[in-house]
C-alpha cells in the first residue's frame, strides 16, 4: 500500500532545488503549468521553490543573486550558471536505475536488451563504485512465465491490436471468453498481467498471464476508448469501486498479511494479533472462496447475508464427508 | 524576506553555502564564508555559528556535496578553508539515445510506488537536465513495478549497500514469538515478489535467508560502514529457493465437479471422467495445510479422496469457516 510522503525536510529540498535548476536553466520560458508537472511538484510548490531561489546567491548584490522570473507565467532562471549542472547521482538515485535496468534485462525476450545494455554500461560508468554497490540490492521480476504468450502479449499492445482470451477467473472457478484491446503488460508483486479495456466487462481490467489459456488476435484494430485510462498502480492490482459492497472481516495473526495485498479501507486492532478489517468488493463470490480458503483465519462479521453464504457453503462441502 | 528559521530558512542558508563555495576559486576561511552567507551573519555568538557551520558541511556532505578543506595561507598564519569543485561536484556529461532514455524511464518508473520512488525520479530528472525534447510515453509496452511495503526495506538497503552490520527481531511464521537476530547483510532480494534477506547470521554462524514481512519492529546498525565483504561466491537466488521452494511433494486424489476446478485441472497429472458430474483429478502437493485452503475454497465442488491427511485438514478448516471448532482457533497461534 502506498504511504502518504514524509514532510520534505530542509535537505531534501535542498536536493530538489539543486536538481531543478539545471532543468529549468534547459527549459528557459517554459509553462509554469507544465514545469510543475515535470517536476513533479505542484504549481503553489514551485512557486515557493522559485521565490527561495530568488534570494539566494553566490553573494548578496543584486547581479549576484539567481533572478527567477514567472511573471507571465513563464518561468525564467538566469545567473544561476554556479549551480546550472547537476549534482553527481547520489547512493540511492544511482541504485534505483541500475537495479531496475539490471531487472529489465532479465525479462524474458526485451526487444530493448541492446538499449538496456548501452544504458547500463554509461550509467555504471559515470556511478563508479556506487554500481559495485548497487548488486547487493537485487530485484528478478518473476520469470516463470509463458515467454511466448508474453511476447505476444506485449506485441498486440504495441500494435493496437485486439485480442481473444479464453480467461480463467477463479474467484469464481470460470472460464471465460472476452475481447480485450490490450494496453500494456505489467508485472507486479511476482506476477504478469495484461491490462486493457475489457469489451465483456466494458472497463480497464488486468488479466493475469498465467491464467489465460489462451489468446487470439482477432484482425481487429484493438483501439481503447479515448477516456479509458491505465490504473494507477498505486494500491496494487486489487482496486474497487466506492459502490462495492462493503464487508468486515476478523482476521487471526496468520492472515495478517491480507491488508497487504488487498486494499483494505479501515484496520482496527483486536489485539492477541488479531484485527478487524473493512475492505469493498464487487465479487462476493470470491470472498466466500477466501472465507473458506482461510476458514479459522478469517471470519466474515458483515455483512450478514455474506456470513450466511459463507457457512452455508461451508456445510454443503462438509455434506461430502459423511461423519466417521 | 522569509522566516530565519525552520526548514525554508535552512534550505537558504544551505543553498547559499552551496552557491559561494561553489563559486569561489581558492578556499574560503570559515570567518569569510560568515561575511558571505547572511544567515551566518545573523548567528548570536560565535559558537553558535560554529556549531551551525560544522552540521551543514556534515549535512551537505550526507547529500553527496564533495565540500573539502584545504590549507590556506592567510599571510600571517595558516588556516582551514573550505570548497567545492565543479567538476567534482557536477554529474559528468552522459547523452543518451532515445530508445536509452525510454528504458532509463521505464526502469525509473518501476519504483514510482516503492521507497525509491523519489530518488529514482529525480535521478531521471538529472540525467534529462539537458534533454529538452519533450518527454515521451515509452512505447515498450511493458511496466515493471516494484513495490516495497515491508518498513524494514530502507533500512536493511541502505545497511546492504554500504555493508554495515544490522540487528532486528525476526518473528516465526504464524506466531507471536520473535528472536533478536545479528546479522551481516549480504544482499536485499525481490524473488517471486517477497523481500528476502540474505546474509551471515553471527549467532548461528552460518549464511541465512530471511523474510523481510517477519521483521518486526526497527532495524538497528551494529557496526560500522564496510566492516564486513561480501563472499564472492555467494549465490542468492540459489540460497532462497532453497530455502522457499518445497522439496517434497505428495500425490492426491480429488473429486471435482465438472466444468468446476479449473486451476487443479490444468495442474493435475491426470484427469479422469467418473460420469457427466464429477472427474478424478490425480495431483502433487506441497504443503498440506496450503492446499488444504485451496481445496476447501471450491467449497462443495471438490471433494478430498486421498489422503486422509489432507481430507482431515479440509474438514477441519470448513469446520471452521462453518463456525465449529477451529483450525486456527480465531487468534491463536499455530
Amino acid at each position: 500500500m502506498s504511504r502518504p510522503p514524509a514532510p520534505e525536510n530542509a535537505l531534501s529540498r535542498l536536493s530538489r532545488l539543486l536538481t531543478m535548476v539545471p532543468w529549468l536553466v534547459n527549459r528557459q520560458g517554459i509553462e509554469l503549468e507544465s514545469a510543475a508537472a515535470g517536476l513533479g511538484i505542484t504549481v503553489e510548490q514551485l512557486e515557493s521553490d522559485l521565490e527561495l531561489l530568488f534570494v539566494c546567491g553566490y553573494g548578496q548584490f543584486p547581479d549576484e543573486l539567481i533572478d527567477a522570473d514567472w511573471e507571465g507565467g513563464r518561468v525564467f532562471l538566469r545567473n544561476a550558471d554556479t549551480i546550472a549542472r547537476p549534482l553527481r547521482l547520489g547512493m540511492d538515485e544511482a541504485v534505483a536505475l541500475i537495479v531496475g535496468l539490471r531487472a529489465l534485462l532479465a525479462v524474458p525476450g526485451l526487444g530493448e536488451r541492446d538499449a538496456v545494455e548501452r544504458a547500463l554500461a554509461k550509467l555504471e560508468a559515470a556511478a563508479g563504485s556506487v554500481g559495485e554497490a548497487a548488486s547487493r540490492v537485487d530485484v528478478r521480476l518473476s520469470d516463470d512465465v509463458d515467454e511466448d504468450l508474453l511476447a505476444r502479449a506485449r506485441g498486440a499492445a504495441e500494435r493496437h491490436e485486439r485480442v481473444r482470451l479464453h480467461y480463467l477467473v477463479p474467484g469464481r472457478d470460470e472460464s471465460t471468453e472476452r475481447d480485450v484491446d490490450p494496453l500494456r503488460v505489467v508485472t507486479m508483486d511476482g506476477r504478469w498481467y495484461l491490462e486493457g479495456w475489457c469489451h465483456r466487462a466494458e472497463a480497464m481490467r488486468m488479466f493475469r498471464l498465467d491464467r489465460i489459456e489462451a489468446m487470439d488476435v482477432t484482425g481487429e484494430r484493438g483501439d481503447l476508448p479515448p477516456d479509458a485510462r491505465p490504473r494507477d498502480l498505486g494500491d496494487g492490482i486489487f482496486q474497487p469501486a466506492e459502490d462495492d459492497l462493503l464487508v468486515t472481516m476478523r482476521l487471526a495473526r496468520s492472515a495478517r498479511w491480507i491488508p497487504d495485498y488487498y486494499p483494505v479501507e479501515a484496520t482496527r486492532d483486536l489485539g492477541e494479533g488479531r484485527c478487524e478489517v473493512d475492505l469493498r468488493t464487487a465479487d462476493t463470490e470470491w470472498l466466500v472462496r477466501l472465507a473458506l480458503r482461510l476458514g479459522g483465519e478469517v471470519s466474515v462479521v458483515g455483512p450478514p447475508e455474506l456470513a450466511v453464504a459463507v457457512r452455508e457453503a461451508a456445510g454443503a462441502a462438509l455434506a461430502a464427508y459423511p461423519p466417521r | 524576506m522569509s522566516a530565519p528559521t525552520g526548514p525554508a530558512a535552512k534550505t537558504e542558508r544551505l543553498l547559499n553555502l552551496v552557491l559561494v563555495l561553489l563559486y569561489t576559486r581558492r578556499p574560503l576561511t570559515k570567518a569569510r564564508i560568515r561575511q558571505m552567507v547572511p544567515q551566518y551573519a545573523s548567528a548570536p555568538t560565535d559558537e553558535a555559528f560554529d556549531r551551525t557551520f560544522e552540521r551543514d558541511k556534515d549535512e551537505l556532505r550526507e547529500l553527496g556535496i564533495p565540500l573539502v578543506t584545504e590549507e590556506v595561507s592567510a599571510g600571517w598564519d595558516d588556516d582551514q578553508g573550505y570548497r567545492i569543485d565543479q567538476r567534482e561536484y557536477a554529474l559528468p556529461d552522459l547523452t543518451f539515445e532515445r530508445d536509452e532514455l525510454a528504458v532509463l524511464g521505464l526502469a525509473s518508473r518501476a519504483w514510482a510506488q516503492a521507497s525509491l520512488g523519489s530518488a529514482a525520479a529525480q535521478a531521471l530528472r538529472k540525467l534529462r537536465a539537458a534533454d529538452v525534447e519533450r518527454d515521451e510515453e515509452s512505447l515498450i509496452g511493458i511496466e515493471p513495478r516494484l513495490r516495497t511495503t515491508e518498513p524494514s526495506f530502507d533500512a536493511l538497503k541502505d545497511a546492504a549497500l554500504r555493508r554495515v552490520p544490522v540487528t532486528f527481531e525476526y518473528r516465526r511464521p504464524d506466531s507471536d514469538d520473535t528472536m533478536t537476530r545479528q546479522v551481516q547483510p549480504w544482499r536485499v532480494l525481490l524473488w517471486h515478489g517477497r523481500w528476502y534477506l540474505t546474509g551471515f547470521d553471527l549467532d548461528r554462524q552460518a549464511p541465512r535467508v530471511f523474510r523481510l514481512s517477519r521483521i518486526a519492529g526497527s532495524v538497528r546498525t551494529a557496526g560500522r560502514p564496510g566492516s564486513f565483504e561480501v563472499p564472492a561466491d555467494h549465490d542468492p537466488h540459489l540460497m532462497v529457493s532453497r530455502s522457499t521452494t518445497p522439496t517434497q511433494h505428495s500425490p492426491a486424489i480429488l473429486r471435482v465437479r465438472s466444468g468446476r476446478g479449473h486451476l487443479l485441472r490444468r495442474r493435475a497429472r491426470s484427469v479422469g471422467e467418473v460420469d457427466d458430474q464429477w472427474s478424478l483429478v490425480d495431483i502433487d502437493y506441497s504443503d498440506v495445510d496450503e492446499f488444504a485452503g485451496e481445496v476447501a475454497a471450491h467449497g462443495a465442488d471438490v471433494v478430498v479422496e486421498q489422503p486422509h491427511d489432507l481430507r482431515q485438514a479440509v474438514i477441519a478448516r470448513l469446520r471452521a469457516a462453518l463456525g465449529e471448532g477451529s483450525t486456527a482457533g480465531e487468534g491463536e497461534a499455530r
